[in-house]
């Protein structure tokens, strides 16, 4: 079936002549405006779905240079040279609203996150949804004050609901919370569909509230948000110590005479602030996630609340310009979507990359421990070797180790390796025979004497039967500090056997060894000589 | 106002949700003393002090910190919660938790210092973390979280200490160097208050016990209050009969 030649008709024809040598490849695909018509059959939607998200992701800025015809950019770095020099007013507003909005909701998210209240911040984002709509009836106009006034209200209405509920019956926050958030949005969706059956609703541009739309913050948009701005951030710098210690311990602060309440509706109004700035571009169903998403990516790179505070401003940040910017490039698509996007790929990155808590960094730590433990096991194994011809001969050759490990020859190859690119031995007679450097011999000693001090503290000290001691060891051979070997030395009063009748290394066996590769043949090394 | 003693309770009662925790408390604590407060679980032991400090509501009752109510007198009170009362996760240092001891002096909107830095550093040293300030507080153990709450209370500098369970969960090592430093403080005329879960070693650490379970059975030095006769009324099943009626006024309401 011939699908792409019918629709190709009704592709616009000037989208066409403007697109890149790449897009125009693609440009013939339906696009998923148009109506999934009869003249499909069932057999070819999921052929038509796959192709209209091929459209969603490349055709759509290319679509974008058709409509708008004073654009004939349609290189991708041209497009953003003329968004981020803001040639127009229209994406200078919607750019500098959009980054606003990400500084506050990021300072204030901060608060939201190390307060474990990232649910309170959803409710409230979607309880303000019917305040938008009253504050739109009140002059039938996207009048910023009346919106803002009235989503304010609606918001700090539905956070009351939730405390009453909490106090006035058994249910708990996150039942309350939910409860609030379903009902009031609920009453949102309601009067927004009513208000876009007016007859002068259609143009109202208030659906725009529900997913956000960049392009249509006005000027007078842009100067509320920056007022809103400066009060947040004024807020935080001079009452960062309250908002500190009511986060981390609200009844100490109390104890000290803070007035705790005051401090912590002072934020819940700030943070309404910043949910109803936000609606413009961010949209009703997504602004907690630019509350959460950026000052948990925050949380996860440090330690510090003020570098939190700093990192989360600026990831929400370019959130919100990366979100304004790809809305643009698309067409004025919803610009929440994005911007949650741009924030969700920073923590993506984070949680990925972040030095101390990311996965990749404890994925590497995790590895370099299983690396040296195995390093150390295969010392411990050529010091046994050795100590069964009494540390006579020289080294130790890939087979006995083999055979002492249990197990292949290639094996101990590697593993005779490892401790050469480590500097622990060195390799003679073609790689068959390990000779430890003084560095190998040295762990080696030392992992085999805390094995065996460790075995002796357990069926000394903790009455444990010699026989159960063995495994125990393994592990905590590789993980004994010198601190603590001096105290486990010093309790056994210096034994010199461990449970099993076998010497354990102690420090003439450690100093012995700096000479093992030129060392004496008649004295060999061992405490036997 | 230095005659006036440091803690004095009068007809104290205080409720959680309608139900009685503590009944009808008396108490007049003198100056310069360490006072353990020993009781079984749910006896009121915490809720006695966050009530002393003003924190819960009142159902009847009075409290009087230095002749004054405590809400004129938070700079004389110094507080040491349950270590588990807080996140410790929460992203700030060991010195930025100890520099909140200043806090209650600062004021609002008052950042603190360079002096006030110096005082936390002081308060650190005093309970061996000076060298973990720049450490964030996840990283510490159970006795080292202990010792920050130690030393955030100390940087609080007060007269009158409430401080619930220090001891919970500690090693033999801050144990030790905890009563060490409250003698330290007691010898300086600082009254302490101390919730404590352990009878034997509260026998040896205070000056004076008060015995507490829903109400005072006893208030007093250790030698005197501390024999098999108040334990008995304190730990033994004798004021079932006040947990009864509790229930029932909480059914009512």
């Amino acid at each position: 079936m011939n699908h792409s030649a019918t629709i190709s008709v009704r592709t616009n024809r000037t989208a066409v002549r403007r697109l890149s040598p790449l897009s125009s490849l693609l440009s013939p695909l339906p696009s998923p405006l148009l109506p999934l018509s009869s003249t499909f059959s069932p057999l070819s939607r999921p052929l038509y779905l796959l192709s209209s998200l091929f459209y969603l992701l490349l055709g759509a800025p290319s679509a974008h240079a058709a409509r708008i015809g004073d654009i004939s950019e349609t290189k991708l770095w041209e497009q953003a040279l003329r968004f981020f020099t803001f040639q127009d007013p229209a994406v200078r507003y919607a750019l500098a609203g959009s980054m606003l909005l990400g500084v506050t909701c990021g300072l204030l998210g901060s608060f939201i996150v190390v307060r474990k209240m990232a649910l309170v911040g959803d409710a409230l984002s979607h309880a303000v949804l019917p305040g938008v709509a009253l504050g739109f009836l009140w002059n039938m106009s996207k009048d910023p004050v009346a919106i803002f006034i009235g989503a304010t209200v609606a918001g700090l209405l539905g956070t009351a609901v939730v405390s009453l509920i909490k106090q006035t019956t058994r249910l708990k926050e996150d039942t309350a919370l939910g409860l609030v958030l379903a009902s009031f949005f609920a009453v949102g969706i309601c009067l927004v569909t009513m208000i876009q059956r007016l007859p002068t609703g259609n143009k109202s541009g208030i659906d725009k509230f529900l997913f956000g739309q960049a392009a249509a913050i006005s000027e007078g948009d842009v100067r509320l948000m920056a007022v809103v701005t400066v009060l947040a951030i004024a807020t935080i710098v001079l009452g960062y110590k309250e908002f500190l210690v009511t986060s981390f311990d609200a009844v100490f602060a109390r104890a000290v005479g803070f007035p705790v309440q005051v401090i912590h509706y002072t934020l819940m109004l700030l943070l309404a602030f910043a949910v109803v700035i936000a609606l413009q571009a961010v949209g009703v169903v997504l602004v907690s996630a630019m509350l959460i998403t950026p000052a948990a990516a925050a949380y996860l790179l440090t330690d510090r609340m003020s570098r939190m505070l700093w990192l989360a401003a600026l990831f929400g940040m370019v959130a919100g310009a990366v979100g304004a910017f790809l809305s643009f490039l698309g067409n004025n698509l919803p610009t929440g979507p994005f911007m949650v996007l741009g924030a969700t790929a920073v923590f993506g990155l984070a949680f990925l990359f972040g030095p101390r808590h990311g996965v990749v960094a404890k994925w590497w730590r995790q590895r370099s421990v299983t690396q040296r433990t195995q390093r150390e096991n295969t010392l411990k194994a050529v010091y046994h070797v050795l100590e069964g011809r009494e540390f006579k001969g020289e080294g130790v050759s890939l087979r006995e180790l083999a055979e002492r490990r249990r197990e292949t020859v290639e094996e101990a190859a590697r593993e005779a390796d490892s401790l050469r690119h480590h500097a622990q031995a060195t390799l003679a007679e073609d790689g068959n025979l390990i000779v430890l450097t003084p560095d190998g011999w040295q762990r080696a000693c030392a992992i085999v004497r805390n094995h065996r001090l460790w075995e002796l503290y357990l069926t000394h000290e903790a009455q444990i039967a010699a026989d159960h001691v063995h495994e125990d060891a393994e592990k905590i051979e590789h993980v004994l500090g010198e601190e603590t070997v001096r105290e486990l030395e010093r309790r056994l009063k210096y034994a010199t056997r461990d449970p099993h009748g076998r010497a354990i290394p102690g420090l003439a066996d450690l100093r012995r060894g700096a000479g093992t590769e030129h060392r004496d043949p008649v004295v060999g090394y061992g405490r036997g000589s | 106002m230095t005659d006036a003693p440091p803690l004095e309770i009068h007809d104290l009662t205080v409720a959680y949700h309608k139900k009685p925790v503590l009944w009808g408390i008396d108490l007049v604590v003198p100056r310069g003393k360490l006072v353990g407060i020993v009781g079984p679980n749910g006896a009121g032991k915490s809720s006695l002090i966050k009530a002393a400090m003003g924190l819960l509501p009142l159902s009847s009752g009075w409290v009087k910190v230095f002749g004054e109510p405590v809400a004129k007198n938070f700079r004389r009170v110094g507080y040491v919660p349950q270590r588990e009362s807080v996140d410790w996760d929460f992203p700030v240092s060991v010195m930025d938790v100890v520099l909140m001891g200043r806090y209650g002096r600062l004021g609002l909107l008052r950042r603190p210092g360079k002096a006030d830095r110096d005082i936390a550093r002081e308060c650190l040293e005093k309970v061996k973390m000076l060298p973990y300030a720049s450490r964030q507080i996840s990283n510490l153990s159970g006795g080292q979280q202990q010792r920050v709450f130690l030393a955030r209370a100390l940087a609080q500098e007060s007269d009158l200490y409430f401080m619930d369970e220090p001891f919970a969960g500690v090693d033999a090592a801050t144990e030790t160097a905890i009563i060490a430093l409250l003698h330290e403080l007691k010898d300086k005329g600082k009254t302490l208050m101390v919730v404590h879960h352990d009878l034997p070693t509260a026998r040896n650490y205070f000056d004076m016990l008060l015995l507490l379970n829903m109400r005072v059975v006893a208030f007093g030095p250790t030698e005197q209050v501390f024999n098999y006769e108040t334990l008995q009324q304190t730990y033994g099943g004798r004021l079932t009969i006040l947990s009864e009626v509790a229930e029932a006024v909480r059914a009512k309401g």
